[in-house]
């Protein structure tokens, strides 16, 4: 029997054979293989985030034991920690529901400290190293909640054998492996007490406030009276240098208040999500209010400036989510001055000679002091 | 002090991962070499030299057989997890305005931004403070002409 008319040539005979088996088996089991193949991916990257978030376990224990010198082994009230979830208020009213996520946030960072107090009982009077080693446990939790949700979709597809499920985990497993890769290097900024991406507001704020008198503002902010091209600049940051982003929202608040809301304009300094193919440690302008989180700072600075009428502008210096969380490049911290002469332009250009005008540097002021 | 030992780490295995692209061809051009041995192998048997075909099956299958083992190890190699962390520095400045004396050293543990400094300026005795600390990324990232 030959495959090929006119040509009996074995060899060729048991090439079309198989080309005619592979196509077959193609129809059929396409999609399987193709499944298959994704599922090898999914798994490698799943093994790539153990080894990610076991390392981050590890430099977390470690920098506790170093810090902390706790009198057991912490690791088991590390495990737990670990496993900590906040449950999100319930939004079907949703009217009033800022304050009652404000108040869950503040439960549980409040919490989460004093486990970190208690796992660090050397450290525990030192707010700069409990902030670290909260902000290092934190890290660690985000990577242990990544890992299980990745496992758990990977499980589900394995089990289902749903090529759906697996194509939308593989499809967004790039973005998840970067931000888990992000969080990893944050860790160690963290566990040593480095300035990061997400600080160069912060850094921009203690750069004008250096050399002035600072005095705290609630809730764990600082404010300085700024001489600055001829207004009265209060300049607003989280206190440092411990990891710290304060509450900004209620600091605002607090110092618009001082003032009887005679402010002629907010400033908001910010690291800003870059979009690919932007550099990092560009700088650009805008207006409102220029802070992420969950929003609750954000609902209260806008609140407050809407009763005043103040304007608010914003300065931001572009990185991406990397950058933000691992210690601060070279680029960012480049474009602290560029921004400072933003600022003066907007300042110049926007207010009057003699008024009173509110700088704030958002972000963790992690390795930075005032 | 783990974290010197990363960066050493990563070094090394960037210095791998390039041997490895080059063994991976090499690898690739062993794999098709003894597929045509096993076809070679066919067509002798059906001439009719059975020593030869034998011996060529033989060279076909060892060589298949190595190539994928390699690709086997090269996959879980590949699988191993490389975290890139590059040496943060700080930068100290002597606050004596006469004298700007500016060094440049690895980070250590407790520095942070705008802390006074114990240690006098090896120039001028003035006072030190802690101005920048920063890492310098040197991989150039990859510009897409668009
Ligand atoms: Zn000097």
């Amino acid at each position: 029997m030959s495959f090929i008319p006119g040509n009996d040539s074995p060899i060729l005979q048991i090439l079309s054979l198989g080309m005619y088996v592979f196509f077959i088996i193609f129809i059929f089991y396409g999609q399987r293989i193709q499944m298959y193949v994704m599922v090898r991916e999914v798994e490698n990257s799943l093994h790539k985030l153990r080894i990610i978030k076991e390392e981050g376990r590890k430099t977390a224990i470690e920098a506790i034991k170093e810090i902390g010198k706790p009198t057991a082994d912490p690791s088991a009230r590390v495990d737990r920690y670990l496993e900590y979830f906040t449950i999100g208020p319930q939004s079907m009213d949703p009217a009033g529901i800022v304050h009652k996520l404000d108040h869950i946030l503040d439960t549980r960072d409040e919490r989460l400290k004093e486990d970190v107090r208690i796992m660090a009982p050397e450290a525990a009077n030192n707010d700069v190293q409990i902030n670290n080693l909260e902000n290092t446990l934190e890290a660690a939790m985000a990577l242990n909640y990544i890992y299980k949700v990745v496992r758990h979709y990977y499980i589900q597809g394995k089990k289902t054998l749903s090529l759906y499920v697996i194509m939308q985990l593989q499809m967004i497993l790039p973005l998840v492996m970067k931000e888990a890769e992000a969080y990893a290097s944050a860790l160690k900024a963290f566990a040593y007490g480095q300035p990061i991406g997400d600080g160069v507001g912060p850094l921009i704020a203690s750069k004008l406030m250096h050399g002035y008198e600072v005095r705290k503002v609630p809730k764990d902010c600082v404010v300085a009276s700024v001489p600055f091209e001829g207004r009265n600049a209060l300049v607003l940051k989280a206190e440092g240098p411990g990891g710290n982003v304060g509450k900004p929202g209620d600091a605002i608040e607090h110092v618009i208040e001082e003032q009887q809301g005679n402010i002629a304009c907010l400033i908001m300094i910010d690291a800003g999500l870059k979009l690919e193919g932007e550099l990092v440690g560009e700088v650009s302008e805008g207006i409102g209010a220029a802070i992420g989180g969950p929003g609750v700072d954000q609902f209260k600075i806008e609140a407050k400036l809407t009763k005043y009428k103040i304007r608010n502008y914003a300065v931001i210096v572009k990185e991406d989510v990397g950058d933000a969380v691992s210690p601060m490049r070279k680029e960012i911290n480049d474009a602290v001055d560029k921004v400072i002469e933003r600022v003066r332009d907007v300042v110049k250009e926007r207010t009057k000679e003699g008024d009173t005008i509110l700088i704030v540097g958002v972000g963790n002021s992690i390795g930075v002091g005032q | 002090m783990r974290l010197n030992k990363m960066a050493q780490q990563t070094q090394q295995s960037g210095q791998s991962n390039k041997i490895g692209n080059y063994l991976l061809l090499i690898v690739f051009v062993v794999l098709a070499l003894s597929v045509v041995a096993l076809f070679v192998a066919v067509e002798t048997y059906f001439i009719g030299d059975i020593i030869a075909a034998g011996i060529f099956a033989g060279i076909g299958g060892i060589a298949l057989a190595i190539c994928l083992f390699l690709l086997y190890q090269y996959r879980r190699q590949a699988t191993e997890v490389k975290i890139d962390i590059p040496k943060v520095m700080t930068t100290i400045e002597c606050q004596n305005k006469g004298c700007a004396n500016k060094t440049i050293r690895e980070f250590q543990r407790g520095d942070y931004i705008f802390k006074d400094l114990d240690v006098a300026c090896p120039k001028c005795g003035g006072k030190q403070m802690i101005t920048a600390i920063y890492k310098e990324v040197k991989v150039k990232e990859k510009t897409y002409s668009v």
